[in-house]
């Protein structure tokens, strides 16, 4: 079988390449690979299906007639087993044999299970694809499920603790760290985030770890590192995740902590782009590669990584930590880094405290580097525009906290630039 | 001169009753997809650009913003909308509104059923104009 360009992964970075290859390439024959069962879809929207707000049909990232639009042949439910760089192939449990021209690693992540003592007991879950999902909604359908532990009180955790605070579970968040959602949020907006979780009735234990799950083959207990015991039914397993790279690794690409790729999303094979969670690729805030699992990055590096296997050469301009925080009735947008480093003078950190807002920006050599906006996060945009274009806000430094803060603010020429000749004065 | 008739046009054009009156006195007024930015002797209006970049749509978690191919109007389904407002983060000109009612984002549509946006049309200094791209432009 042959093919001009083979994506393996159909969630965000796959769609997004697709859709560059076919704004460049209408014609070339192109073929997308999932393990998954399903067309493309939402996985940010999986705690809207367990809350029972939304069905599969309501989660389809694109419409359902996107593939045959586009002239995509689609492989569902088919994993790749290796890739052979020099005969360009890649072989498919199915039997298949590809032979592609240019190849895309989107593989995404996969979930990390610590080896805690009772890991696989019946009840412990983890909630990061659409299975998963269901998985847990057929659990709960069993019922006799009250209590659930959440380990991890990043975004999944939080988003999954909302769905079965939806379903009327109790639910237990237990964060390692100091607060929830700390590699996003300071302190202050932790706290902030922390709040409404409690308010909606959610428990957060911080500083502890699960050690052990008890049970004969269900879920009974969860013992913490600190020795505390919480009886629970459920466990879902929500620490992080880790990208996908088995099968680059043993194809010989070179992998970091993620598939390393240049500004043109390209591995260190040539025709071989990786994108999305399992790729390490440029922050432009860091100034280096990193990873960034987050959905818009992997849209955004995989219509980059489309466009240069289409042959239109484009470079990334690089992502950062992007985030709308938006669970237990709670708005937070963040960008960057979320805090100064520590004993490092060459950064500002500008904060304005109103009754339900917080509002924070990080300088740095005259450039915005971080932002939180809790509560009031409209002009969020208009700041992360900034950031992403690296504009020198020393004339309107100390407008960009005010309540009234927009546009207008910024010098003429910037502005002009931003909006072309939309606004003319 | 940043008078906002243009703000009150949108809701008006985007109520049931296309009505002022009723809009603002019998309905659950429409949110404006319209900013009236001021600032000293500066004024202007900000509405989605429709723009060639548009990071609203690569940064959608959905797929409920899409960019028409042919027209290049930015759109928002908004049954697919979850309101997670990811793609308030990535508008850089601020131009999207949150409908916290219905968890969905709001935006300009350049109102498909009249002839001329109802900000442009209603404009009393005419300082509204549709440019080339299609997209609503303030004038000096």
């Amino acid at each position: 079988m042959n093919t001009d360009y083979l994506i393996i992964g159909n969630s965000a970075g796959g769609i997004g390449a697709a859709e560059a290859i076919r704004s460049t390439d209408t014609t070339g024959s192109l073929i997308i690979v999932s393990e998954e069962p399903y067309p493309a879809y939402s996985r940010p929207l999986i705690s809207e299906y367990l809350s029972h707000e939304r069905d599969i049909e309501d989660m389809l990232y694109r419409p359902a007639d996107f593939y045959k639009k586009h002239s995509i042949q689609l492989f569902l439910g088919k994993k790749a087993l290796s890739i052979d760089t020099h005969q360009k192939t890649v072989k498919m449990d199915s039997g298949e044999n590809i032979h592609w021209k240019k190849l895309l690693l989107a593989t995404g992540g996969i979930p990390i299970i610590p080896p805690v003592k009772g890991h696989d007991k019946k009840g412990v879950f983890s909630f990061l694809s659409l299975n998963d999902a269901r998985e847990i909604d057929a659990f709960l359908a069993r019922g006799g499920v009250k209590r659930a532990v959440v380990s991890g009180g990043g975004l999944i955790g939080v988003s999954v603790s909302q769905a079965l605070r939806a379903r009327q579970i109790h639910v237990t968040i237990i964060e390692m760290k100091d607060r929830i959602l700390n590699t996003i949020l300071d302190e202050a907006a932790s706290a902030i985030a922390a709040d409404s979780v409690k308010r909606g009735g959610g428990s957060i234990i911080v500083n502890d770890t699960v050690k052990e799950i008890s049970g004969n083959a269900s879920v009974r207990e969860v013992i913490l590192n600190s020795g505390e015991q919480i009886q629970c039914e459920m466990v879902i397993m929500a620490i992080g995740v880790l990208p996908q790279t088995e099968l680059a690794k043993s194809a010989g690409i070179a992998v970091n902590r993620g598939i390393t790729v240049d500004r043109y999303m390209m591995t260190s094979k040539p025709d071989i782009y990786a994108c999305g969670d399992v790729a390490e690729a440029y922050d432009f805030i860091i100034g280096s590669n990193r990873l960034t699992p987050l959905w818009p990055n992997a849209y955004i590096g995989g219509r980059i990584a489309g466009f240069n296997m289409a042959g239109a050469k484009t470079e990334y301009r690089g992502g950062t930590a992007m985030n709308s925080i938006n669970y237990f009735n709670l708005s937070i947008a963040t960008a960057g880094m979320v805090s100064a480093p520590a004993e490092e003078n060459s950064f500002e950190t500008l904060t304005k405290v109103n009754n339900a807002t917080y509002r924070k920006v990080i300088i740095h050599d005259n450039r915005i580097a971080g932002l939180i906006l809790v509560g009031d996060i409209d002009k969020s945009g208009i700041l992360f525009g900034l950031m992403r274009k690296n504009i020198d806000v020393t004339t309107f430094k100390s407008a960009l906290l005010a309540d009234d803060f927009g546009l207008a603010y910024l010098p003429a020429s910037i502005r002009k630039e931003q909006l072309g000749e939309t606004v003319i004065n | 001169m940043g008078c906002g008739i243009c703000r009150i046009c949108c809701q008006v054009s985007h109520s049931n009753s296309k009505d002022i009156i009723k809009t603002f006195k019998e309905e659950a007024s429409p949110l404006p997809r319209i900013r009236v930015e001021r600032k000293a002797e500066v004024s202007f209006v900000i509405q989605c650009q429709h723009c060639d970049e548009p990071w609203c749509v690569y940064s959608c978690l959905t797929g409920a913003m899409q960019k028409d191919p042919v027209t290049g109007i930015v759109s928002v389904d908004s049954e697919k909308c979850m309101g997670c407002w990811t793609c308030i983060v990535a508008c850089p000109n601020g131009a999207l509104t949150r409908d916290m009612v219905n968890k969905s984002i709001v935006k300009c549509d350049l109102c498909p059923d009249l002839a001329t946006p109802a900000c442009v049309a209603n404009c009393p200094n005419s300082a509204l104009a549709v440019v080339d791209d299609g997209i609503v432009a303030t004038k000096a």
